[in-house]
């Protein structure tokens, strides 16, 4: 269960629009069955009394929806949970919005829910989740209402959870946290340990599920791009079709190479493909090997850093025996 | 009304098999599959093969539309050497084929397709395709909480198709509809048998009773149809509904419904393939024309979308409306944005919170 409540964040937005410190603020709309929350920008009091709300389903990423709100008038207050802070300094890194205009209130999470697991496990005649301390109490139309463990049902960039400290904020409600030691390159070692063959069917299995609806490009708060080269007709490369097989896997992983050494690891590739493509290991292949090659870098840690895919030391490792220690770690073909 | 006992089902899709390709809905991967990923990505559709195990899931996470309207389709080619130009027609007459367990809600999508491409001018891609197809249809015995396929007339207890299905404990019970429908019954005569014309009545009540109960039993379409462009196209509540979208082709790609394409070319090297492959009024560049784009902000796009489906496409069809109730997009879209928040929030008095 969150250790912050939806009225403790309601009484923070509403003093801070009172107090005129804020004009708008960027929260979680409520849907119709706890689980379909949207993000939502609220302006009074009213609006926020009547459909804010926040619980286990709002994994929703805001730091890039500030881009297109701070070219409005006044600054917006925006909740942040720790892993959003990395994409906020990130984007603030790439001068892609106005800090001035932003009021973040870092509030502690624990860990989002992810409903497709709930729904793998009780069926699909969900009507509502509630959250009753470690257990979530799932409504149903058929069995009634069924206690699940909560942990168990994490979505899984939360069960490897990289930090649960802010690193972005103007106020922080509850107590801060730290950057945690996850287990989440885990499913890479695995990847890594195939052979080149088991790999590529891996990826082929995975990416043939794609339907090509971009949500992974356009929730993802390194791809910010006024136009991107595959959305643009005069790109020569704009394609909506999956002319073949390998189309997909050029999207993708022209996409990670794009976002390398930016990519924070928020994980909201994952969660938002409708075809449950595990995206977010292409980013945290690339977030390893920079780990291994140049010294541990956490892209968004901290305003300003040079990453060092874009940053020459004369220390840096020479391609050759980058190479060399990928073969060492099984990627040589067979 | 013919039955088959549920012990005896792949011999019943054995016989189908028989007559022509049998597509069936199936789970991504078995339960013992490392692949987590493809089990999550939810059910498909693929070809039958003895001993298949059918979904257990309401329904496919991509619509059936696929058989008919393709996501990527060649519409012909072109081939220049020197100054001769060449052009060769890709079309290929199709077999016959089979889709098994095809729901109400989506057996209603293939109508509104058909109003769309079986209109003149006919497209002769999709006539191919629709000729060839035989829908066997199944009712919903437990539909989800994000159903809403009654808001549109659609039965779930009752669907359409040309042979329609019901399942209890221990029968299947289908009968057809069309004359397609009775040559498929035909076929599988010997490994089914006669029963009451009322068999299925028990389920039909039960599957009734559950409609009765879904979260979005009492939305209502009533305030949409044909000639509302003015009472909802400029009303302020769309830029809010349209504030936190993506602008992704999510839940255009699996709507059952949504039928815009684009035609490109593509340069092989060769050869120049035309090609057609869905396109989503969410995407920037959708209708780019000479002049520029008609639809230049998000919201104008996002409008678009659901006054097509409301409004526009009720008005140019005798006003059925071009959304099924089938809630993919309530359960795919990545802010949980969709067509049930908008009839809610624009539906009038009815539709009120």
């Amino acid at each position: 269960m969150q250790t912050v409540t939806r009225d403790l964040l309601l009484q923070k937005a509403c003093e801070l629009l009172d107090a005129g410190t804020v004009n708008r603020v960027y929260g979680w709309q409520k849907g119709q069955f706890d689980y379909d929350v949207t993000p939502a920008v609220f302006s009074s009091r009213e609006e926020l009394e009547k459909d804010f709300v926040y619980n286990d389903f709002c994994g929703a990423n805001f730091s890039k929806y500030l881009i297109k709100e701070t070219a409005g008038e006044g600054k917006i207050l925006v909740f942040l949970k720790p892993c959003d802070t990395y994409s906020f300094n990130q984007l603030l890194t790439e001068h892609r919005f106005d800090r001035e205009k932003v009021y973040a209130v870092g509030i502690p999470c624990d860990g989002m829910a992810d409903i497709r697991l709930i729904e793998e496990e009780v069926g699909e005649g969900v009507t509502g989740v509630e959250t009753d301390g470690d257990k979530l109490i799932v409504h149903t139309l058929y069995d009634g209402d069924v206690k699940l463990n909560r942990a168990d049902y994490l979505a899984e960039r939360c069960r490897v959870c990289k930090s649960k400290k802010h690193v972005a904020y103007d106020e922080l409600l509850g107590e801060d946290g730290d950057v945690v030691d996850s287990a989440r390159f885990d499913e890479v070692a695995k990847l890594e340990a195939m052979t080149p063959d088991e790999r590529f069917a891996f990826w082929q299995n995975e990416l043939s599920r794609c339907i090509r609806c971009n949500a992974c490009r356009d929730v993802c708060p390194a791809c910010t791009c006024e136009k991107c080269v595959f959305g643009n007709p005069k790109s020569g490369v704009e394609n909506k079709a999956v002319s073949d097989s390998f189309e997909e896997k050029m999207f993708h992983i022209i996409r990670a190479f794009h976002v390398a050494g930016r990519c924070t690891d928020c994980g909201e590739c994952s969660r938002v493909c409708p075809q449950h493509i595990p995206l977010h290991l292409l980013n945290r292949k690339f977030i390893k090997d920079i780990d291994a090659f140049y010294g541990e870098y956490q892209a968004g840690a901290e305003v300003g850093s040079r990453a060092p895919l874009v940053d020459y030391t004369e220390g840096d490792m020479e391609p050759g025996e980058a190479v060399a220690s990928v073969d060492e770690r099984g990627g040589k073909d067979a | 009304m013919r039955k088959c006992a549920l012990a005896n089902k792949n011999a019943l899709l054995a016989a189908m098999a028989k007559t022509a390709k049998l597509y069936v809905p199936v789970d991504g991967a078995d339960e013992k599959s490392r692949d987590v990923n493809s089990r999550l990505a939810g059910a498909y559709y693929a070809e039958w093969k003895d001993g298949t195990q059918l979904s257990k899931k309401l329904n496919t996470t991509r619509s059936p539309k696929d058989f008919f309207f393709p996501q990527t389709e060649n519409m012909m080619t072109f081939k220049m050497t020197g100054k001769k130009l060449e052009i060769f027609d890709t079309r290929r007459e199709h077999e016959d084929f089979i889709l098994f367990g095809v729901r109400a809600c989506d057996v209603r999508s293939f109508t509104v397709l058909d109003n769309v491409f079986l209109s003149d001018p006919v497209d002769s891609y999709y006539a191919n395709r629709r000729a060839h197809g035989i829908i066997v249809s199944m009712a919903c015995n437990k539909p989800a909480g994000t159903c809403f396929c009654r808001t549109f007339g659609i039965d779930a207890a009752d669907p359409e198709g040309d042979v329609i299905c019901w399942e209890d404990d221990a029968y299947i019970y289908l009968t057809a509809k069309t004359e397609k429908g009775e040559g498929l019954l035909n076929a599988v005569a010997d490994v089914t048998e006669d029963c009451a014309d009322d068999a299925a009545d028990a389920v039909k009540a039960t599957v009734n009773e559950r409609l009765d109960k879904l979260p979005l039993a009492d939305l209502k379409s009533d305030a949409f149809g044909g000639g509302k462009t003015d009472t909802f196209f400029n009303d302020p509540a769309w830029n809010e509904l349209s504030e936190a979208c993506l602008g992704c082709g999510t839940c255009t790609f699996v709507c059952p419904t949504c039928q815009c394409y684009d035609i490109k070319d593509f340069n092989t090297g060769r050869e120049v393939i035309r090609f057609r492959c869905w396109d989503s009024c969410m995407y920037s560049d959708f209708t780019m024309m000479a002049h520029g784009t008609n639809r230049p902000n998000h919201m104008q796009r996002f409008r678009q979308r659901f006054m097509h489906k409301l409004v526009y496409y009720p008005e140019n069809n005798g006003g059925l409306f071009s959304c099924v109730g089938c809630g993919r997009c309530l359960s795919r879209c990545p802010i949980s944005m969709n067509i049930v928040k908008v009839m809610k929030k624009l539906g009038g008095n009815e539709n009120a919170e």
